[in-house]
């Protein structure tokens, strides 16, 4: 494109406890550009944007804005040299008109506020963008669409000219996908920037002028979109050099342990989330479920848990409807869950290790001496547990937020798989554990599975579905698209249905 | 009741509810702006203990009240340090807050348990309208305080939704998240309210110790600090709602007083409890009700760390 870029990030990395999500990353965006950053889950956009609007600080790198390095330690900082984001949770005050909401911080407005001046003002700029608006409703009576013209609004009433947009699609209907990109048009016309972050395939080849793509928290390509197509970015997206591990080789499914019949499953918002999925679980198979996260794939697994009510069909366990049993009597018949949220709904963060190894079994008579805890027994079970499954820690006496992210994962595993599961339910067990960490996870599982356990696991990254699983379900919308043998597919085949973009002759 | 002793009622009623809306108004502040301060109590009593102390030593009584807002303001520091810069827990930092500023203030004035406030503030009598019969004595025959606390109180309704500062301040009480993406210092509005808000309890304090029990006691204050807090709860974090309130409860306050010698017998422990009966049933009403915009402010009690996910 033309002159220099407005914006030119170099060699940004940026580390959270466990995780890196940044690694020395460039990224560099032009007057007038739209700009697709593409990247799955957790591949460090949203962190990378964030710290471009000054709300994260980067631990190495530099920024320069229109030329000049500047250091942006503030989202004020970053909006006074006009870069502006809209994240994927609006910053909106809910109690706040349209109005307020749009001059909130502002140094435009006067001292006095006066609702018919604001009302006029946000009318009137509303009215060049066309950006329809009433500005004297209250946020929360608004959908969420209308939230997000608010947030735009917000940005251009305060002269912005680089425009963040965290995922700006996944709240709007088809329609007002449309309307959006209309006015992405127009302010690109305008010589504003605007950034997309996003990994939805079609919207990028429809909208965006330059593709960045992020993985694992590195840039993997960049390109202008006339030089790119949907095979190309998928591949970038969701693909690495496939390692067929010889464990996985070995697998010898039997017979049907879990039947699921026509399962439909509400979800939060009351929407449907899971709509009449079909599958069966083989003792001794790992089946994947693959997915851009958000497709079902929670409310799925909370489901066949007992976390959550199906609305209609079956899950027949060994021949016996479930579908009624609470999580406690699906444990009981050797059920199990790991959470995807391990600190938050695995495990007790305050608590010790050793309490936190019981959490599963602490009724059984074998802890207990009469009325009381034996710990004597408790703290040998511990000890049992952090050998069987190699967890390293210093204490277990101390709390078990002290762990790093592998540990608290094998404790988690270690503690579900001593319950003898005969389905184990693991969502996401490796997200953000380096190398080593992940391949003492595998360890686990394919040992479990080799035992006669049938195992679901909810995976984002395919590459580990290559590793590890036998047979893989892809979840897109609420519904499995297809169920693969893994050694019958390919990375390219799985991502395309996980995107919605199926290639031509599916 | 005669005219005489039902305008002398009103009259106290003046009185009594403006420590109550000094207090009240200032903790209003600080939890519009999202802190929660539980420390009013032992604002108050700094500043009550600090005013009687700088009054009697400097026989100016203007001073008195500059430091009593010092007082008010140094406590209120300390809860702001621990809530916002490093995060604490605002519920223990204030109860904690009541309990050294009982200690702090009963040990400073331990040589003037009892001692007499030899400078008083002169009343006011405005010029016709405090001749007006009835009225004048009720309304227009105060000392300056009364009329300060009114205007305060009143001042700070239309800072709070009238003006740009209003908004940055309600803002980040309700939803710090957006305050901060739109360039808002949330920690900086917050220490600056609190601040504020325990200076103005600071003057709800001297205002007791200097002109309505013109004395020094220990806890002198007697649970007004707690009034308070309900009082914001009351008036469900509006302003005009507090002068109200305030003037309900100080009615109450001064009824208490002169029941018994009126020889009417409701127990006096029964109208203690009133504010808090009251404060309950509108809580009971508005959470029925549930209107949006008349409730707590959002991010009321809750630290803002920008960097957690």
């Amino acid at each position: 494109m033309n002159r220099f870029p407005v914006i030119e990030m170099k060699g940004i990395s940026k580390r959270f406890p466990g995780v890196i999500a940044n690694d020395n990353i460039s990224f560099r965006v032009y007057p007038g550009e739209i700009h697709a950053l593409l990247g799955e889950n957790g591949a460090g956009k949203s962190t990378l944007m964030s710290i471009l609007a000054g709300l994260y600080r980067p631990d190495s790198g530099t920024i320069k804005v229109k030329g000049e390095v500047i250091r942006l330690h503030s989202p004020r900082k970053a909006l006074e040299e006009g870069i502006g984001m809209i994240y994927q949770h609006f910053r909106l005050v809910n109690n706040f008109t349209v109005a307020e909401n749009i001059v909130l911080g502002s140094k435009h407005v006067n001292w006095g506020i006066k609702q018919e001046r604001i009302q006029k003002e946000t009318r009137e700029i509303s009215h060049n963008y066309g950006l329809e608006i009433n500005p004297a409703v209250r946020v929360n009576q608004l959908s969420l669409g209308e939230q997000q013209r608010v947030e735009i609004l917000k940005m251009l009433y305060r002269g912005c000219d680089i425009l963040i947009m965290d995922e700006p699609t996944t709240v709007l209907t088809p329609g007002e996908v449309k309307e959006l990109f209309q006015v992405l048009r127009i302010m690109s016309r305008q010589g504003k920037s605007i950034v997309l972050i996003t990994h939805k395939l079609n919207e990028v080849m429809e909208i965006a002028d330059y593709v960045t793509v992020l993985r694992r928290g590195k840039v993997v390509g960049d390109d202008r979109i006339e030089n790119l197509d949907e095979g190309i970015l998928t591949r970038m997206m969701v693909a690495r050099e496939v390692v067929y591990s010889q464990a996985q080789r070995d697998s010898s499914p039997g017979g049907v342990i879990l039947n699921v019949d026509n399962l439909k499953i509400q979800g939060d918002r009351g929407n449907i989330a899971v709509h009449e999925v079909s599958f069966n679980l083989r003792r001794g198979e790992i089946m994947a479920i693959a997915g851009v996260a958000g497709n079902g794939q929670r409310e799925l697994v909370e489901a066949l848990a007992g976390l959550r009510k199906a609305v209609s069909g079956s899950i027949e366990y060994e021949g016996e409807e479930i579908k009624h049993y609470d999580a406690k009597s699906r444990i009981a018949l050797g059920i199990n869950m790991v959470p995807e949220d391990r600190i938050g709904m695995g495990l007790v963060p305050n608590l010790s290790v050793i309490d936190n190894s019981i959490l599963r079994s602490y009724y059984k008579e074998e802890f207990y001496s009469g009325w009381f805890l034996n710990y004597n027994k408790i703290r040998s079970y511990t000890d049992r547990i952090i050998n069987e499954y190699n967890i390293v820690l210093s204490d277990s006496n101390h709390p078990v937020n002290y762990l790093s992210g592998g540990n608290l994962q094998k404790l988690l595993l270690g503690r579900e798989i001593d319950q003898k599961p005969r389905v184990l339910l693991a969502s996401y067990p490796i997200r953000g554990l380096d190398v080593a960490a992940a391949e003492g996870v595998y360890d686990l599982l394919l040992k479990e599975r080799d035992k006669g356990t049938a195992i679901l696991l909810v995976l984002e990254d395919l590459d580990d579905i290559f590793r590890i699983a036998d047979r893989v379900a892809v979840m897109y919308q609420g519904f499995i698209r297809k169920i693969l043998d893994v050694e019958k597919t390919s990375i390219d085949e799985i991502g395309s249905i996980m995107v919605g973009t199926e290639l031509a002759g599916v | 009741m005669d005219n005489t002793a039902l305008s002398a009622l009103l009259a106290a009623t003046m009185i009594a509810g403006t420590p109550i809306l000094f207090a009240a108004a200032g903790e209003l502040l600080a939890e519009r702006s999202g802190i929660l301060n539980l420390g009013v109590e032992g604002m108050m009593l700094v500043g009550a203990a600090f005013g009687f102390i700088c009054t009697l030593s400097t026989g100016n009584h203007w001073l008195g009240l500059l430091a009593a807002l010092a007082g008010g303001g140094f406590m209120a520091s300390i809860h702001g340090l621990i809530t916002i810069t490093l995060r604490g827990n605002q519920v223990v930092s204030g109860l904690a807050l009541t309990i050294f500023g009982s200690g702090l203030s009963g040990f400073l004035g331990k040589s003037y348990q009892g001692a007499p406030m030899l400078f008083k503030f002169e009343s006011l009598h405005v010029p016709v309208l405090g001749n007006i019969p009835f009225l004048g004595p009720v309304l227009f025959r105060h000392d300056p305080m009364v009329y300060l606390c009114i205007l305060m109180a009143a001042a700070m309704w239309y800072l709070l939704y009238k003006t740009r500062w209003g908004l940055t301040i309600r803002s980040v009480g309700e939803n710090p998240q957006a305050a901060d993406a739109v360039g808002i210092n949330v920690g900086r509005v917050r220490f600056l309210c609190t601040i504020v808000g325990g200076m103005m309890a600071g003057l709800g304090g001297a205002y007791i110790s200097l002109v309505y029990a013109p004395t020094w006691q220990e806890n002198m204050t007697a649970g007004r600090g707690w009034i308070a807090v309900a009082l914001v709860i009351f008036a469900l974090w509006n302003p005009s709602r507090a002068i109200i309130g305030a003037y309900l409860f100080g009615g109450i306050e001064a009824l208490t007083f002169r029941l018994q010698t009126m020889g009417i017998h409701i127990s006096s422990f029964f109208l203690a409890m009133f504010p808090y009966i009251a404060t309950i049933v509108v809580l009971v009403l508005v959470t029925i009700r549930r209107r949006q915009d008349a409730g707590a402010p959002e991010a009321l009690g809750l630290a803002y760390d920008r960097e957690e996910r």
